[in-house]
């Protein structure tokens, strides 16, 4: 499939007659379908445009109440009030992704060089499974069946582990805390980064491959001096894909995790953390228009990390694609 | 030792192929030292009064990966060994995934059919939620999924023209100068907007439609469908782009050569050939889309009645119902049987009733999305044109 996709765009370029360009102005029918081809991709960038206008135009009122600007002891303070939900929702992310990339690798090999031939495609469609399941029905998992499960691992965590900063405090049931949310969070991200890496992996160039294992390296020492080294680009920009999606997501955190705000790093006490996501859903129901203001700024603070980190991960991919 | 002289064969062992063919050994050998690891497992656990199947596979495994290992390495070198241990870690990270997918499908499956099947069978899908309240074992979620599929289809009608005039636009029209240029930044904004979080999707309808009817409270069934296109449309661009791609160039150039005009063989050839593929990518996003819960949480709201309006009204949707229920928790049943101290109508009394209904939502709403993926799969099957490929 990705060899005739690749092919294909090159032919066009040259079939294509310098003089339809004239020709094809004249035409009214012509005139239309190319006016709302262009417009539609000009929608593009107009509805990015008019996320981040309307997100800012809806957060003014809280940015010019805070107490930064106003210096006002009074008013509510938006840093005080942004940055523990950001650091959750990065600390949530990151610990995500460190659980979810060495298995999404894993699987990722598994399919591409370690499965009969003949089982990686139905292999690689229950992976792909995964990513079918409405993230609402992941937060219902995490919250019934998997919480009261990892207890027993948490409470051994703390008891031999708890010299550790991140496994220290005192965590109590039920396991809402921010460990259990990343839980979800690694499972949720893991069919984007396996289909990625997996996609880098097979594109391996063979004849390098079939030179390693000719000169009797093992598998392994295939995958690493010739497989890894290829697709490390390409498993850097999933994890970003992956980053981005859990920076986002909402229903997995707002089911699982106990809210709480503050910058504490453990991770197995219940109510110490957040992410931005969860909170905008779960305050947005009962929320005065000043309060909306300010999750409205949360969500900009959000689409902001995001876009940057996407564009960054989109960025990669199209440099190692091109190269 | 058998690790020096395979660190370091010589030369007539690698010609005669000693040091590395003769050094490998057959594949249940390795079954032997799994079985061994699993015994060394149940042991261990029996010894502290706990084994479980659990148990003995997560510790099977840990052990397997230390005896295997060693094993491998007394008996075939070091090199050796290191595939062994990195095949068993690969192994191992597959099945790891597996636990996720197997125990939420089972949970969703068997916790979710109670409701559907009884206590009278399907009548889940045809009641709403009027009148239901405390413990009350009744209760359906036919509001919920006309909601679901209204919203969904009001995303789709907003989206599906988008994406697509979109993708023609990258493939047929943004080939040489300013337009090339464009399509370039147009892919690249698409890519990045696949990865908008949901949320913030939802707070741009929120935040457009309240500075467009200057209602704070304002929560349409509309809102949620431009929320909800905000994610779909890049999604149907990627992939319909892709589908169009594949479209032989001769085609096109043989309805040129007959004098059709650019749009026409567009409409006629290009889109005729990719129809099945479009299907398809369409398709797979409305399934992406219709399980989305954050945007329809912040657009929609929830109403326990049925409401067919778009644009009036919140409405329920199958997402928010499920975690509208999730979050009601247990009910409180002071006895089996309760009375509603409104109608004086007694009714059975469930104290799980709220995760039952979410289980049973969870499962319908799984059930819509796998059905559509399965539609998807069939049309791109059967319908897809031969293209020698």
């Amino acid at each position: 499939m990705s060899t005739s996709a690749a092919a294909t765009p090159t032919p066009q370029k040259q079939s294509d007659p310098p003089e339809t360009k004239a020709r094809t102005a004249k035409r009214p029918g012509d005139l239309i379908f190319s006016g709302l081809s262009i417009g539609s991709g000009l929608l593009i960038f107009l509805t990015l445009l008019l996320v981040a206008v309307f997100l800012t135009i809806r957060s003014l009122p809280a940015i010019q109440s805070s107490r930064e600007v106003t210096g006002d002891a009074d008013a509510v303070s938006l840093l005080e009030y942004t940055a523990p939900l950001v650091f959750g929702t990065v600390f949530a992310a990151v610990l995500a992704l460190l659980m979810a990339v060495p298995v999404a690798v894993g699987i990722a090999l598994f399919i591409s060089h370690f499965a009969p031939r003949r089982l990686a495609t139905p292999l690689g469609f229950m992976i792909d499974l995964l990513a079918a399941v409405p993230s609402v029905v992941f937060g219902l998992w995490g919250g019934v069946w998997l919480v009261p499960r990892l207890e027993p691992l948490y409470m051994w965590l703390n008891t031999y582990l708890g010299w550790i900063p991140l496994f220290a405090g005192e965590p109590s049931a039920p396991m809402r805390n921010l460990a259990t949310a990343s839980v979800v969070l690694a499972v949720m991200i893991l069919p984007i980064i396996t289909a990625v890496s997996r996609e880098v992996f097979l594109q391996t160039p063979r004849l390098q491959e079939e030179a390693a294992l000719a000169l009797g390296a093992t598998r392994f020492e295939t995958i690493r001096t010739v497989v890894l080294p290829f697709g490390r680009s390409g498993v850097v920009s999933a994890s970003m894909l992956g980053l981005g999606r859990a920076l986002g997501e909402t229903m997995a955190v707002l089911m699982v995790l106990s809210p709480g705000s503050s910058f504490s790093l453990h991770i197995l006490e219940v109510g110490r953390h957040n992410s931005i996501a969860a909170n905008i859903a779960s305050q947005s129901a009962e929320a005065t228009p000043d309060v909306m203001a300010r999750l409205i700024f949360t969500g900009l603070v959000l689409f902001v990390i995001t876009f940057v980190i996407n564009a960054i991960a989109r960025a990669v991919v199209a440099r190692s694609t091109q190269g | 030792m058998s690790t020096t002289t395979t660190s370091k064969p010589t030369h007539s062992e690698l010609l005669t192929g000693s040091a590395t063919a003769e050094n490998r050994l057959p594949g249940w050998h390795m079954l032997l030292t799994a079985l061994a690891a699993v015994l060394l497992a149940v042991l261990v656990l029996a010894l502290f009064g706990s084994v479980s199947i659990g148990g003995v596979l997560v510790l099977g495994y840990g052990l397997h990966l230390v005896i295997g290992y060693l094993y491998s390495r007394v008996r075939e070198g070091r090199r050796w060994a290191a595939d062994r241990l990195v095949t068993m870690l690969v192994y191992g990270a597959f099945a790891v995934a597996m636990i996720p997918l197997i125990s939420l499908l089972w949970e969703v499956l068997h916790r979710g059919i109670v409701r559907i099947i009884g206590p009278i069978p399907l009548q889940f899908w045809t009641m709403d939620m009027a009148g239901v309240i405390g413990g009350m074992d009744t209760g359906g979620i036919s509001h919920a999924i006309v909601g679901t599929l209204l919203i969904t289809l009001g995303a789709s009608l907003i989206s599906v023209p988008i994406g697509l005039f979109t993708s023609i636009f990258l493939v047929e029209y943004a080939r040489y100068g300013a337009l090339k240029v464009l399509g370039r930044g147009v892919t690249f904004l698409v890519d990045v907007m696949t990865g908008i979080p949901s949320i913030v999707a939802g707070l741009f309808g929120l935040a457009l439609f309240i500075t467009i009817t200057n209602d704070p409270g304002i929560r349409i069934g509309l809102m949620g469908s431009v929320a909800l296109s905000v994610l779909m449309i890049p999604t149907v661009v990627r992939s319909s782009e892709e589908m169009l791609r594949l479209v032989p160039m001769e085609l096109r150039e043989a309805a040129y050569g007959l004098g059709v005009p650019k749009w026409l063989t567009i409409v006629r050839v290009v889109l005729r050939t990719a129809i099945a593929g479009l299907t398809t990518s369409v398709t797979l996003a409305v399934a992406r889309v219709i399980g989305e819960t954050a945007p329809l949480l912040l657009t929609v709201g929830a109403l326990p009645l049925m409401n067919a309006n778009l644009f009036e009204g919140r409405m329920q949707t199958l997402p928010t119902f499920i975690n509208s229920q999730y979050r009601s928790g247990n009910a409180v049943c002071n006895s089996d049987v309760m009375t509603n101290p409104i109608t004086q109508i007694d009714y059975a009394c469930s104290t799980t009733i709220n995760y039952d209904r979410a289980w049973a939502a969870a499962l319908t709403l799984i059930l819509i999305v796998m059905l559509l993926n399965v539609i998807a799969r069939l049309v791109s099957y059967y319908f897809s044109p031969k293209l020698g490929r």
